[in-house]
């Protein structure tokens, strides 16, 4: 094991936090207080009414299978903020093979211009 | 004849073997099904197991330093050059050792995976020829030859996109796959001859100690590497690699993965070593900033790299069908290849391209191995539920366990997490990426995380949740599939546990391939 | 400037062949459009083989030692385009079966209303 000295010499460099040591007594300091917080919390409540039941913002709740978040609707909020980009990348994506041969041909002129010019 | 001589007679013929021996295979594969299916299975698979020998073999002796050629149709080569040539340096023999794994994966999956189709004697059939033309593509040493195996490879793999012909979408994929590729090979052919006109030469290392940077060698520059990297699927020119990729059985789109690196190959092949002598001339002196073709190239490389990654990442966000939303993740993979070995052209000469190299060249294997085993899983949930949309799974990791932990090493391998390889690969890309420009390497960081998302997204909704009351008796897929996917990622985590190991034996002769090529003309030059 | 005419053809032919293959909606015009491309990078390859004067590169009834022997075109390129034009018979085989294939399960062979059903 190294000595308590070059151990301090590691924290005054810039890559001390970086420590396994630190990290851990990170960890440890943030369970115990995780730990005190719940112990805030209420001991005395009815089971199996209506405080245990999970609140969805007034919705009704159906059974377990018809709540499973399908595939199209995971990321809405984000589809739905990048709208304009993907209308615009859906247009190009028209699925023609003709359309695939047009982009080669632009692409290749690109090229020729940047290589033929400088 | 004692073992040593056995290995060392089969070491100097192993180039045409590599090649030979599936082609034989494949020819004689329809007369052997005649018998029984189960013993064209396991011919195909010895004719297979065969060809990874040969090619591990060739590996080892090239990783130690000599590079190997084989001249076809005379002992000794001679002046002037008319022979074709085999010549196998460390990048040859790298992307040989991605070939055999992939395709020996592949033919063990496909055996209980197509096992209710019929028609199969044809599929074997192809598929050996297929893998006899990536082969070939990667091993051999002369123009011509590269662009026949280059029809060979697109032929046969555009005849096993479109096999289930009962399906509308297939044979509309594979019809779309052979017109690209056919335009492609076309234009490549047309440069090749552009290139035999000025230099009367069609092998490799002749045509790189020749080369002078005439107008029309632009032109045959320039038409190469638009070619050949369409064939690679860098934007805007992908749009065929979802459709090809997403409506093929799962064993072949992993084969159509190593087809895909073969031409990305080429077009290293084309930039460092054909005009590898004339990368360090000067174009043109603006105001006191000399720009040399390297310079140029890599730029254009990096620019062209860094749009594959941005639209390949976004696009895949939006898919609601599982293989589809893999392949434009896999275009995604191809940008950060092409970025990493782009930004070591840049820079060639220095200490950061030898690291930009290394890290390109290890992300190839790496690529290859994760992607594969996402598409192989994505495989045997259509053979299990017959669904391919994502809006129609829901709780499988209930039925199929096996299948949930190899889709989880392949996440968290695509996303570039340790312990797997995609991190090793990853780490070394963006590091030397950083210290040619600090943006490029914010925009690999930030489409890393946006790949995971990716995956998190297909996670949740095939895999987590309540058990679907229309999915209630699925059952493990068989035995065959399972030991193909697990061969692949015990693959994966030993190279993301040791890869020092492997950057030191496997990556750094291909880099030093690809860093100066006097060594692949003084093979060939100085025996003359 | 009559030796350059071969020269000229090839890039017309290149250029209606991509032409037809880009603009052209009917499956079967960009199958044709295919061929026009192949059809002039053959005669490109074979154009480069020619010399001034000379004949073709086959030996009939004399060897290499004797007198008059003609002046022969070069050989090679010859061998390229065999080898170009049996790929292009192999390559139009297999995209005429495949529109033969999406014509009997979709009834059109227009290009708008095949794909892009899925995105």
């Amino acid at each position: 094991m190294i000595s308590l000295d070059t151990l301090l010499e590691t924290f005054k460099t810039g890559s001390g936090l970086w420590n396994p040591l630190v990290w851990i007594t990170g960890m440890a300091i943030a369970f115990l207080i995780a730990y005190i917080l719940r112990g805030y919390g209420k001991k005395e409540y009815k089971e199996k009414t209506e405080q245990t039941k999970s609140f969805l913002s007034g919705n009704p709740e159906y059974e377990k299978e018809k709540m499973h978040i399908k595939g199209s609707n995971l990321y809405w909020g984000f589809m739905e903020s990048l709208k304009w980009f993907y209308k615009i990348f859906n247009k190009m994506h028209t699925g023609n093979v003709t359309d695939y041969v047009l982009w080669f041909v632009i692409v290749m002129g690109i090229l020729f211009l940047l290589v033929g010019v400088i | 004849m004692n073992i040593e001589q056995i290995l060392d007679t089969l070491l100097r013929h192993s180039p045409a073997l590599i090649v030979a021996i599936p082609l034989l295979g494949a020819f004689l594969t329809p007369l052997i099904s005649k018998i029984n299916d189960k013993v064209r299975n396991v011919f195909v698979i010895l004719t297979i197991l065969a060809t990874n020998f040969f090619i591990f073999l060739l590996a080892s002796d090239v990783f130690a330093g000599n590079i190997h050629t084989y001249v076809f149709g005379a002992k000794n080569l001679s002046i002037p050059v008319v022979r074709i040539l085999f010549e196998v340096d460390g990048l040859s023999a790298f992307m040989a050792i991605i070939a055999g794994i992939l395709s020996l994966a592949a033919v063990i999956y496909s055996w209980s995976f197509m096992k209710e189709n019929t028609g199969l004697n044809k599929f074997y059939t192809l598929m050996l020829l297929m893998t006899a033309g990536m082969l070939g593509m990667m091993l051999t040493g002369d123009m011509f030859n590269f662009f026949v195996f280059l029809e060979i490879t697109s032929i046969a793999s555009c005849a096993l996109i479109a096999f289930w012909t009962n399906k509308g979408k297939a044979v509309e994929a594979g019809f779309k796959y052979i017109a690209i590729s056919a335009i492609g090979a076309l234009f490549v052919l047309f440069a090749i001859a552009l290139l035999y006109a000025q230099y009367d030469a069609l092998n490799i290392a002749v045509l790189a100690n020749n080369i002078q940077y005439t107008f029309l060698d632009k032109i045959a520059l320039v038409i190469l590497i638009a070619a050949l990297a369409m064939k690679a699927g860098i934007v805007p020119m992908h749009m065929w690699l979802p459709d090809a990729y997403g409506r093929a059985p799962a064993s072949v789109t992993l084969l159509l993965v190593g087809a895909t690196q073969a031409s990305l190959y080429g077009v290293f092949r084309v930039c460092f070593t054909l005009y590898g002598s004339q990368l360090n001339s000067t174009l043109r002196n603006i105001s006191g900033t000399t720009i040399t073709l390297n310079s140029l190239l890599g730029t254009i490389i990096v620019i062209l790299a860094i749009v594959t990654i941005l639209i390949g990442v976004m696009m895949a966000l939006k898919q609601i069908d599982f293989k589809r939303m893999i392949a434009y993740a896999a275009v995604a993979e191809i940008g950060y290849m092409f970025l990493a070995v782009g930004a070591g052209l840049t820079t060639l000469g220095t200490a950061v391209s030898m690291n930009a190299l290394k890290g390109g060249i290890f992300h190839i294997i790496n690529d290859a191995l994760d992607v594969g085993l996402l598409f192989l899983v994505a495989g045997a949930i259509y053979y299990a539920t017959k669904q391919t949309s994502l809006n129609n799974m829901g709780g499988l990791a209930r039925n199929m366990k096996y299948t949930t932990v190899f889709f989880l090493i392949g996440l968290l391998a695509v996303a570039g997490m340790p312990p797997m390889n995609g991190f090793a690969s990853k780490i070394l890309i963006y590091e030397s990426v950083y210290q040619v420009n600090p943006v490029l390497s914010i925009v690999a960081i930030l489409c890393s995380i946006l790949l995971l998302a990716v995956f998190i997204k297909v996670f949740h909704s095939a895999f987590l949740g309540p058990e679907q009351p229309d999915l209630k008796d699925v059952k493990e897929v068989p035995k065959s599939m399972l030991i193909a996917m697990g061969l692949i990622s015990c693959i994966i985590i030993f190279f993301g546990l040791f890869p020092e190991l492997v950057v030191n034996n496997i990556v750094q002769p291909a880099a030093n391939a690809l860093a100066s090529n006097t060594s692949y003309i003084s093979q060939v030059m100085g025996v003359i | 400037m009559i030796y350059n005419i071969p020269f000229i053809a090839v890039a017309a032919l290149v250029l209606i062949g991509l032409y037809a293959v880009v603009f052209k909606r009917n499956l079967i015009k960009i199958v044709i459009g295919i061929t026009l491309i192949e059809s002039g990078v053959n005669l490109f390859l074979i154009t480069l083989a020619y010399r001034q004067d000379s004949t073709a590169p086959i030996w009939h009834g004399i060897t290499a030692s004797s007198n008059n022997v003609p002046f022969m075109s070069l050989p090679v390129p010859h061998a390229l385009t065999l080898t170009s034009i049996v790929i292009g018979v192999a390559v139009l085989a297999l995209m005429l079966s495949l529109v033969i294939h999406i014509y009997r399960h979709y009834g059109t062979l227009n290009v708008n209303k095949l794909g892009g059903d899925e995105e």
